[in-house]
């Protein structure tokens, strides 16, 4: 590769000269691109030498319980670890999160007795003097949190009313602008953020007092990022001056980033329209080759596979497959009309080939169906040769958010780059407030009363009316107590772990949006549409709890296009998101919700008890939106009719719906499979819907990896947001992607 | 609204505008062209020994349906349809319920849906005719070109099928053969050859489809509580499908093997 780093051709200048404004820089020098992958280069020799490499560190964690290995003894930070290689000679883009290859840091400020345990769990001690500092003398946001819980909040999440809450791990879901190390230098951005300091003067109230020491958190970090810089011999304080340099830029920010936090989904952003910006020029200059752009982009999307976080066993529940979430949106269109696909667009989605399928980076394609063919047909042959791909309607998030330089925060959720971040929140289970409408307020399992002012039903034979009314007054407790815990784990959070690497690259004082979820919705509106249309009739035991319903007649599934069900699920879908915003919110947060269960839906299943609709006790929900398993018998596109009738802006922070397609059902040949899904897109989110997960596979396949783990270390199926290494999945996981509904042909 | 309709109409008048419905698909990609709402109707004159859906052959069974529900769920479709797809009525045969499917057609016609009827060819009259008006593609399902072979097939002759097709000849309607290749009972070559003699000058034919023989609908017949006649018959090599191909190829411009 060329050493020239002189550059004769300049960018459009405008106003991201003068100000921080990434969107503006790409605005003015993106080079759209309307053509098809034929240009795409196979991965390079130190390409595939290190790849060999990654994977045999993979086949090693895969063999060692999950873990290759841990380090103990040395709390994460940016510059806490030396410098780490693969193979140095072969890395054109270098930094790893600790000295060795898929090496786990400890992070303990989220709470140190979980990574005590995490540790434990791999046989490793962790080291006697962290164990005591955090015993002792250093508060985690985990103590914060439990400081402050009230027991209401306790009892509604030990009973399985809330669930995955992010008070014992790092919140994770925020996405630094990684861009504007590439674009600025760490110079220029501390100057900027010393500038926005002084203008950070009184009155000095809670708020301006906590921003204030923020942004000189947020220093701190950008000058240990120039270090970090220095120890992989990278002069970070300036721009970058070439293609190699940006992609290397980029990936340092994000790397400080994932060293210093362990967040639950650690997004990238939007950064490949970006690079092909450095690339374009760069190929223009005749200083570097298309194979080279793509190993740029290779060896980027190697580093980010090989990111790892130290999690406890308990958290696979919640997310399974030891997920990280390095969401990379592609695509879309600008506010101004032109589409925002590259070159570099296409490189990523390369990587599946040349790297093979995997479930990082998160690749999310914002699609319209104004984008270019040749790129939609390009991401649905990758989908169906990899399913690795989820889309997200861009049209709808575009218009509805005024916004067109996003990115997805964790699975499904809009975030403005570099302007707007959000405070994940979990979710909780409308199937258990369901039948909280049913039991006078007692949880269905114990019977323990958790909220008052719900009257006992009249009759055992549920009255529609009745049963609705006091739904009503569940959720409205329900959210009471959800918007409370939230307040206070992102208070704590922001005291005990605040995430300065990332917010250094985000404007000073940007909109925050709390981001609510709730599980369970078919389970839900089925069992509503059973109460309205047939007749169902509490079973209950001696302690007066329905433990079954008994029903009579036939009802219409949500799943099957039609209304008569389907606006039952968008009715509660609304009504529960009002109750939500009806409460103050910490940072005046603004408050949006989502309908997506990650693989949650397995647990949350599992605690909650028999449903009207039919659902025996213990039973998997389906996951996200989706329609309940084997409901939905009037085919695909008849399913995804009915989440497309959900609202978006009922459900702002995202409506996740997964698809499964067995790859006859798609089409006869490769070239009818990749018509028609495009097809579905353009028309499913055409309906207005937000999200689909696209899985082209056989069961068969499914059925022998489960079986036989060590054939398939690669293959990569999504689930509710995100992708897993299924083979990473636990046995009950992997049965529930079974049992889902595949779409066939016959 | 089903109230409101009950009450304007009576019961009979009600009843014309039911289909009898055994499933439907709304994601069928074999079907015809493109994405496709399938409608599988209920009830068939023939009692193919192959037959992969057996539950569909009584026409007492099945469900009804209004065709205003069945038109919305198919415009709820439309955006679906960019790359060629649209409405097909399979079966069952769904010329047993030809008068009722012209209400179908010409409503899904205002709408500008494409529309397909995937036909065995048996039932041929007036309604049959102004429905064929209404419809863009027929698949027409050619079981047997040997008379007493088809009898043995499907327990009729095939001299309707092959009336149906001359008529589709006659008013120039697009049209694709569909030849279900069964080992041992309709996959000789010489039978092959016969087939692509009667159709060669057809011009309204615009392509064969070969289907191969499956053992999918086996479980069906049992759960029906009858004997699957083809108990034992394989499924077709890759060698026999492509051998078949490669003769249809002497007389179809364009041969698939779904
Ligand atoms: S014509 Fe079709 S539906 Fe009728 S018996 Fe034959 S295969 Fe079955």
């Amino acid at each position: 590769m060329s050493n020239v780093v002189t550059q004769t051709k300049q960018f459009v200048d405008g106003i991201w000269k003068e100000e921080i404004d990434v969107r503006n820089f790409v605005q003015l020098n993106i080079t759209p691109y309307e053509g098809n992958g034929d240009f795409l280069c196979g991965p390079t020799d130190n390409t595939e030498i290190l790849f060999d490499i990654c994977m045999k560190a993979v086949q090693e964690e895969l063999a060692n319980n999950g873990v290759r290995s841990i380090d103990p003894d040395v709390i994460s930070r940016i510059n806490s670890h030396a410098a780490g290689y693969i193979s140095k000679e072969h890395e054109v883009i270098v930094g790893l999160q600790t000295d060795e290859l898929l090496k786990r840091a400890i992070k303990p400020y989220g709470g140190a007795r979980v990574v005590e345990k995490a540790c434990s769990e791999h046989g490793i001690q962790l080291n006697p003097q962290v164990k005591e500092m955090f015993a002792n003398y250093i508060k985690s946001h985990n103590d914060g949190v439990f400081d402050a819980y009230t027991d209401e909040i306790r009892t509604f999440r030990s009973l399985g009313f809330l669930t995955g809450l992010p008070d014992n791990y790092a919140r994770g879901r925020i996405i630094g602008d990684y861009r504007r190390l590439a674009l600025y230098g760490a110079d220029r951005l501390i100057t900027q953020k010393e500038q926005d300091l002084q203008n950070l003067t009184g009155p000095m109230t809670d708020a301006r007092i906590r921003l204030r020491e923020e942004v000189n958190e947020q220093i701190k970090a950008l000058k240990e990022i120039k270090a970090l810089g220095s120890r992989y011999g990278l002069d970070l304080s300036r721009p970058a001056e070439n293609a190699k340099e940006a992609v290397q830029w980029v990936y340092m920010a994000y790397l400080a980033a994932v060293k210093e936090q362990d967040g639950a989904a650690m997004s990238l952003g939007n950064v490949s329209s970006f690079l092909d910006i450095y690339i374009e020029r760069d190929l223009q200059e005749g200083l570097i080759t298309e194979e080279e752009a793509q190993e740029m982009i290779d060896q980027l999307v190697m580093k980010l596979r090989m990111v790892r976080h130290l999690r406890m066993e308990a958290y696979n529940e919640i997310f399974a497959g030891d997920p990280t979430w390095v969401t990379e949106a592609i695509g879309g269109l600008s506010l101004a009309g032109g589409h925002k696909v590259t070159k570099n667009s296409f490189r990523f989605l390369q990587t599946l080939y040349n790297l093979g399928p995997s479930p990082e980076p998160n690749m999310t394609v914002l699609w319209s169906s104004s984008l270019p063919k040749g790129f939609k047909e390009f991401c649905a042959k990758v989908s169906v040769d990899t399913s690795s791909i989820q889309y997200e309607n861009d049209d709808l998030m575009r218009c509805t958010r005024n916004a067109d330089d996003y990115g997805i925060a964790c699975c499904v959720s809009f975030q403005e780059i570099g302007k707007h971040i959000q405070f994940f929140g979990a979710r909780t289970n409308l199937a258990k407030t369901l039948l909280l409408a049913i039991n006078s307020g007692r949880c269905e399992n114990t019977g323990a009363q958790v909220i008052n002012g719900v009257p006992a039903l009249k009759s055992d034979v549920l009255d529609f009316d009745e049963v609705m009314a006091n739904f009503k007054i569940a959720m409205k407790e329900v959210a009471r107590v959800y918007v409370e815990s939230m307040n206070i784990i992102h208070f704590m959070h922001d005291k005990y772990y605040y995430e300065r690497a990332q917010m250094a690259f985000v404007d000073t004082d940007p909109k925050v949006n709390v981001a609510y979820g709730i599980a369970g919705l078919s389970i839900v509106a089925d069992s509503l549409s059973a109460i309205k249309h047939a007749k169902v009739t509490a079973v209950r035991n001696e302690d007066g709890l329905a433990v079954d319903f008994k029903i009579d007649g036939e009802f219409p599934f949500y799943g099957n296009d039609n209304d008569s069900v389907d606006l039952l699920a968008v009715d509660v879908t609304s009504h529960f998101n009002k109750q939500l915003s009806a409460y103050e919110t910490y940072k005046n947060a603004e408050p949006t919700m989502s309908i997506l269960t990650i693989t949650s839906n397995v647990s949350y299943g599992r605690k909650t008890g028999a449903t009207p609709d039919g659902r025996a006790r213990g039973i998997a929900f389906a996951p996200g939106a989706n329609p309940m398993h084997g409901r939905d018998t009037h085919g695909a596109i008849a399913s995804l009719n009915s989440v497309a009738k959900l609202n978006y802006e009922d459900a702002l922070d995202g409506i996740s719906n997964t698809m499964s397609l067995i790859p006859k059902t798609l089409g006869n040949d490769e070239n009818s499979r990749m018509r028609n899904l495009v097809a579905i897109l353009d028309g499913y989110f055409n309906r207005g819907a937000h999200h689909l997960n696209v899985n082209v596979l056989n069961r068969e396949l499914l059925m022998d990896a489960m079986d036989h783990p060590e054939k398939y270390p690669q293959l990569t199926i999504r689930v509710s947001g995100y992708a897993v290494n299924f083979v990473r999945l636990s046995r009950d996981q992997q049965m529930e992607v079974l049992s889902r509904s595949f779409f066939d042909k016959f | 609204m089903s109230n409101v309709k009950t009450l304007l109409f009576s019961e009979k008048e009600v009843k014309r505008d039911l289909l009898n419905i055994h499933s439907i698909e709304s994601f069928g990609t074999f079907d015809g062209p493109g994405i496709r709402y399938v409608l599988f109707l209920q009830g068939c004159p023939f009692k193919c020994l192959y037959c992969a859906n057996p539950d569909t052959m009584k026409f007492e069974d099945g469900k009804e349906y209004r065709i205003a529900d069945v038109v919305k769920e198919a415009m709820n479709m439309k955006s679906y349809y960019t790359n060629g797809g649209g409405v097909t009525v399979s079966g069952g045969e769904p010329c047993c319920q030809a008068k009722k499917l012209i209400s179908l057609f010409e409503q899904l016609k205002i709408e500008g849906i494409h529309t397909a009827l995937d036909t065995n060819g048996h039932v041929m009259n007036q309604y049959v005719k102004n429905l064929l008006e209404l419809t863009d593609l027929v698949l027409l399902d050619v079981k047997h070109i040997n008379d007493s072979m088809h009898e043995i097939v499907t327990g009729k002759s095939n001299h309707k099928t092959l009336e149906f097709a001359n008529y589709l000849r006659e008013i120039e309607k697009p049209t694709w053969l569909r030849y279900v290749l069964v080992p041992g009972l309709t996959d000789k070559p010489e039978h092959l050859h016969e087939l692509g003699e009667y159709f060669k000058d057809f011009k309204n034919v615009e392509k064969l489809e070969i289907q191969p023989y499956h053992t999918l609908g086996e479980h069906k017949w049992e759960h029906l509580g009858m004997d699957y006649p083809l108990k034992g018959t394989p499924v077709n090599t890759k060698d026999q499908l492509d051998k078949a191909k490669e003769i249809f190829e002497q007389y179809f411009k364009e041969v698939v093997v779904n």
